[in-house]
């Protein structure tokens, strides 16, 4: 439906569907990291991808499953990382599984992070635990000869995701909180732009709520830079079957398209996103997208 | 092994197993996690005549053992259905039911003239006819709520295809007389009738205090309307039974999330179950559920699943 219109490099076929014991699980902060078995997903994962997880076990009443973006993976002992906030029931039931709990996991989902040609540099931008995929991104980046800066910013210290993390893998780091309480008080786009132009990135690597992404996509384009996002949009299935995920967003031929964020992302490039569509926690059609609701509506 | 085999009007499928409409794409999504070409059948997402965007989102809410859905009939419209979604569907070996709607009688027989139209008609095994979507605009254009309207889509697409090409109209559960309807669709030319569409709810998002679907209404799905599912087949069934309306094959849906739901179905008198919202939870249901369903008859002794068919109705019973 909108796979020929739509560039973001080859998609990923390679899918797996494994009923995962757990390794570990810890508190992070605010949130749970949680170490799976899961070793075909862990064979097949890019940074930027997500897996889908089941709730509540056989009998649950909670049918749709919940995506988490990769935090890492270890392809030879076979795991898949993953950071979870307790926002809810279903989250909460991931939360409190333990060491020997299975938990029923697809993945990994679909596009990755694009990487920018050998040696450019680059800026990571996460929002609250949205920073779970960025430390892997980095390492991947660093080994290929990138300089990489790492922004991470929170509501407050206790809701900032891996800044030891972003300490041990990235070249230099900034951190922000509305509250002041780690780092600068304020945003990431408060920071980004000085990060922008010292270190010369070609490329901004963003994931978190998406008023964080369209503002980190603003900034990138002023500062030249060019902006991958990574989107947190509820979805039922993950697996591009149940269409409620959809965004609007441009594709190759300038034409909008409500387009699968699981299927189509997580990322996606900034610039073709139709921000101007996002608001108050709702996403219109925009008027001009193919096959937009006329007078009376869908 | 139970023979699993099952006839809808005239059509032979191998199994009585299918997608359902809307929760399965068009195939390419699932075919990653099982071979769809062992469904009895693959049934597509809605077509329409023309491209068609959807509504915005929140598109979901997830209710106790089910959800909400208002996506709003988004697809690529029948052309590029026609030339690349059902060209795939027979590289693969899909025998295909094509859910199929438009705006008005004519739409509808527009769509089913331009599928046939298709370089892979051949894969078409039949067509069901969806004039029961809640999520449109208007009421008004749930032509399911009404037996004329119902029947005059039916007829429409009934002429609009070759009389071995069997069409079956879906139908809401949101009527306060399923019979009728059903007879003025069996009047009107329908094979056979799918039974039954996601039935009309609502959540309210009480932190913002406003509804948290985009499109305010949902179609409710899941385990918690199935036996809603069971006493649409059932009343309709013991119509037939009773010869209050012809009798015809039905497919039933609504909820099926293991063998053992979609055998409750065929016991209230559907000769074919699909497998819809359970895809969502798990990607490989479809064919779980029909692996599950031919250990039931086995385990039961069961020679065949025509044997289940309607098993329950006192009238089938006697025989």
């Amino acid at each position: 439906m909108s796979g020929a219109a739509y560039p973001a490099g080859e998609p990923i076929r390679d899918v797996a569907h494994e009923r995962a014991q757990v390794r570990s699980s810890k508190p992070a902060g605010a949130y749970r990291h949680l170490v799976v078995a899961a070793p075909a997903i862990a064979a097949l994962a890019r940074p930027g991808q997500f897996v889908a997880v089941s709730v509540g076990g056989p009998t649950s009443g909670m049918l749709l499953r919940r995506s988490f973006s990769i935090h890492a993976v270890d392809p030879v002992a076979g795991t898949v990382e993953v950071v979870v906030a307790a926002h809810a029931a279903g989250t909460t039931w991931i939360t409190e599984r333990r060491i020997g709990d299975v938990l029923d996991v697809v993945g990994p989902l679909w596009r990755a992070f694009p990487l920018p040609a050998d040696g450019g540099a680059a800026v990571l931008v996460g929002g609250g635990y949205g920073s779970a995929p960025l430390f892997w991104l980095a390492q991947v980046l660093r080994e290929r000869g990138s300089h990489v800066e790492i922004v991470l910013g929170a509501a407050n210290a206790d809701r900032l995701f891996g800044v030891d993390l972003a300490t041990q893998t990235a070249d230099a780091v900034e951190v922000t909180t509305d509250d002041g309480s780690a780092g600068t008080r304020g945003w990431v786009s408060d920071v980004l732009p000085q990060v922008l132009a010292r270190s010369a990135a070609t490329d901004v690597y963003a994931c978190g709520p998406m008023p964080m992404l369209r503002a980190v996509t603003e900034t990138a384009k002023a500062g030249g830079a060019t902006a991958h996002v990574a989107v947190e949009e509820a979805m039922a299935c993950g697996v591009g079957v149940c269409m409620t995920c959809v965004m609007p967003v441009v594709g190759v031929d300038g034409r909008t398209r409500m387009v699968r964020s699981c299927l189509d992302g997580p990322v996606f490039d900034g610039d073709r996103v139709r921000w101007d569509a996002f608001g108050d926690g709702l996403c219109r059609v925009p008027d001009d997208a193919v096959g937009a609701p006329q007078v009376g509506g869908h | 092994m139970a023979d699993l085999s099952t006839t809808l009007a005239g059509a032979t499928l191998p199994n009585p197993l299918m997608t359902a409409s809307g929760c399965a794409a068009n195939g390419k999504e699932l075919h990653r996690f099982f071979d769809i070409s062992r469904l009895g059948a693959f049934v597509t997402k809605t077509v329409m005549p023309a491209p068609r965007s959807g509504r915005g989102t929140p598109r979901m809410a997830e209710t106790p053992s089910g959800m909400l859905n208002s996506i709003g009939l988004q697809g690529p419209g029948i052309d590029a259905f026609a030339d690349e979604d059902l060209p795939w569907l027979a590289s693969v070996g899909a025998r295909v039911l094509t859910s199929i709607a438009g705006g008005t009688p004519d739409e509808f027989a527009y769509v089913a003239t331009r599928l046939l139209a298709s370089p892979a008609a051949a894969s078409v095994a039949g067509i069901e006819v969806n004039i029961s979507c809640p999520n449109v605009a208007s009421r008004g254009l749930v032509f399911a709520i009404d037996p004329q309207a119902s029947a005059q889509v039916i007829a429409a697409v009934r002429a609009a295809v070759p009389s071995h090409l069997p069409v079956f109209a879906k139908l809401s559960p949101d009527v306060t007389d399923l019979v009728t309807i059903a007879g003025a669709c069996l009047g009107a030319g329908a094979d056979g009738l799918t039974l039954i569409n996601t039935t009309l709810g609502m959540v309210i998002d009480l932190d913002r205090m406003r509804p948290h679907l985009g499109g305010i209404t949902g179609g409710l799905s899941g385990p918690a309307i199935r036996p809603t599912a069971v006493r649409a087949i059932w009343q309709v069934r013991s119509a037939m039974f009773a010869d209050r309306i012809p009798t015809a094959p039905i497919i039933g849906v609504g909820g099926v999330a293991s063998g053992r739901d979609a055998l409750e179905l065929a016991a209230a008198g559907a000769s074919a179950i699909q497998v819809g919202t359970a895809t969502f939870n798990d990607p490989e249901a479809p064919v779980r559920v029909l692996d599950e369903l031919a250990g039931l008859l086995d385990t039961r002794g069961y020679a065949a699943f025509a044997e289940v068919v309607a098993a329950a109705h006192p009238e089938r019973r006697r025989q």
